[in-house]
């Protein structure tokens, strides 16, 4: 991982809806500019988190597969 | 205060808006509201603000649910007639979200207690939800004094009203109200049909004023008063300004304590 984040979320152990809300509420605690981590299951949240990030501004960086079922994504804060 | 993932889930579907988030959450979580009045607007009121996560409601009425109340005073419910409104709101909203902190107050407003209501508290914005002009201007006044944010609301008939007042920004109820009717002049709500829905359209409007006053979201009805008619469907906003000479929050107000207008006799010659 090359990428260093402010902060660590992991959203693997909620559902819909609250993945996205877990989320939501990790990027809302940084600044803008600042580069949030989130670890998250393949599948619905993979299609769903990173689109509503960018729904709400922020920039996704970089998806990373684990290779275990789960992701993690790199968020920038108001990025776009 | 941490939100855990019981009330993430709870309350998803209005931390995913944007402008609330969670540390608008925690603002509601935190916000204290009182409701004056538990009927036909106090009703769909409190079971709103409890759903939204409002972590403290006080609830003021005197009275005891009567049959003719259930016709539109949905906070209570058939196996309550006879008990306190206050009690059979309580477990309504408790029942809604445990996470409420419930305190009533089983009590008649008057210009001795409500003051002291408000403060006990410290609540962060009241609902007028009451149905006669006398405890109107009172709560008007009491909060003018307090210096608190309020919405003030009526319904009656196929009709219904609501305006706002926050501290420094904009009119307050008498100043576009100047005093109470003649209490012969006006029947209350007792006396008067009053279509059921009104109160659920305009105690929700109420409490929409309060959830945006407490998030600091969009734009209040402070200086419009908002007129409901259902039977032609029209909602007027009505621009008010402020008056200079306001009896209570004038440039020279002469009500500088509480009067209670419990003397009709008095009003009846005016
Ligand atoms: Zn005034």
């Amino acid at each position: 991982m090359s990428i260093k984040a402010d902060d660590f979320v992991d959203i693997t152990d909620v559902v819909c809806p609250v993945t996205f809300v877990k989320a939501k509420m990790g990027i809302e605690e940084l600044e803008d500019g600042q580069i949030l981590e989130v670890k998250l299951n393949e599948g619905e949240p993979l299609l769903n988190v990173p689109r509503s990030f960018k729904d709400e501004g922020h920039k996704v960086i970089e998806v990373n597969d684990n290779g275990d079922g789960t992701f993690t994504v790199f968020v920038e804060k108001s990025g776009l | 205060m941490e939100i855990t993932n019981e009330q993430m889930e709870r309350y998803s579907r209005q931390i995913i808006l944007q402008g609330v988030g969670g540390k608008g959450q925690k603002k509601l979580l935190q916000a204290k509201i009182l409701i004056i009045g538990t009927g036909g607007l106090g009703s769909p009121a409190s079971m709103y603000l409890a759903a939204a996560g409002i972590g403290t409601i006080g609830l003021v009425d005197f009275d005891n649910v009567d049959l003719s109340n259930l016709q539109r005073q949905i906070v209570h419910s058939t196996n309550d007639i006879g008990r306190p409104k206050v009690l059979s709101a309580k477990e309504s909203i408790t029942a809604i979200n445990p996470d409420v902190d419930v305190v009533t107050y089983q009590k008649i407003v008057n210009a001795g207690n409500l003051k002291n209501i408000i403060k006990d508290r410290d609540y962060d914005f009241i609902l007028d939800c009451t149905d006669n002009f006398p405890v109107k201007f009172l709560i008007n006044d009491a909060c003018v004094l307090l210096q608190k944010p309020f919405s003030h609301a009526g319904i009656l008939g196929f009709k219904g009203q609501t305006m706002t007042y926050v501290p420094g920004r904009g009119p307050c109820y008498r100043c576009v109200f100047q005093t109470p009717p003649p209490s012969d002049a006006v029947p209350s709500c007792k006396q008067a049909g009053v279509l059921g829905v009104l109160g659920g359209i305009i105690g929700t409007l109420q409490a929409t004023e309060a959830i945006k006053y407490i998030l600091g979201l969009g734009n209040l009805l402070t200086g419009y008063l908002l007129i409901y008619d259902a039977l032609t469907m029209d909602f007027r906003k009505v621009k008010l300004s402020r008056n200079k000479k306001c009896a209570v929050c004038g440039e020279k107000p002469t009500i500088t304590k509480l009067i209670d207008y419990e003397q009709p006799k008095c009003e009846a010659k005016r």
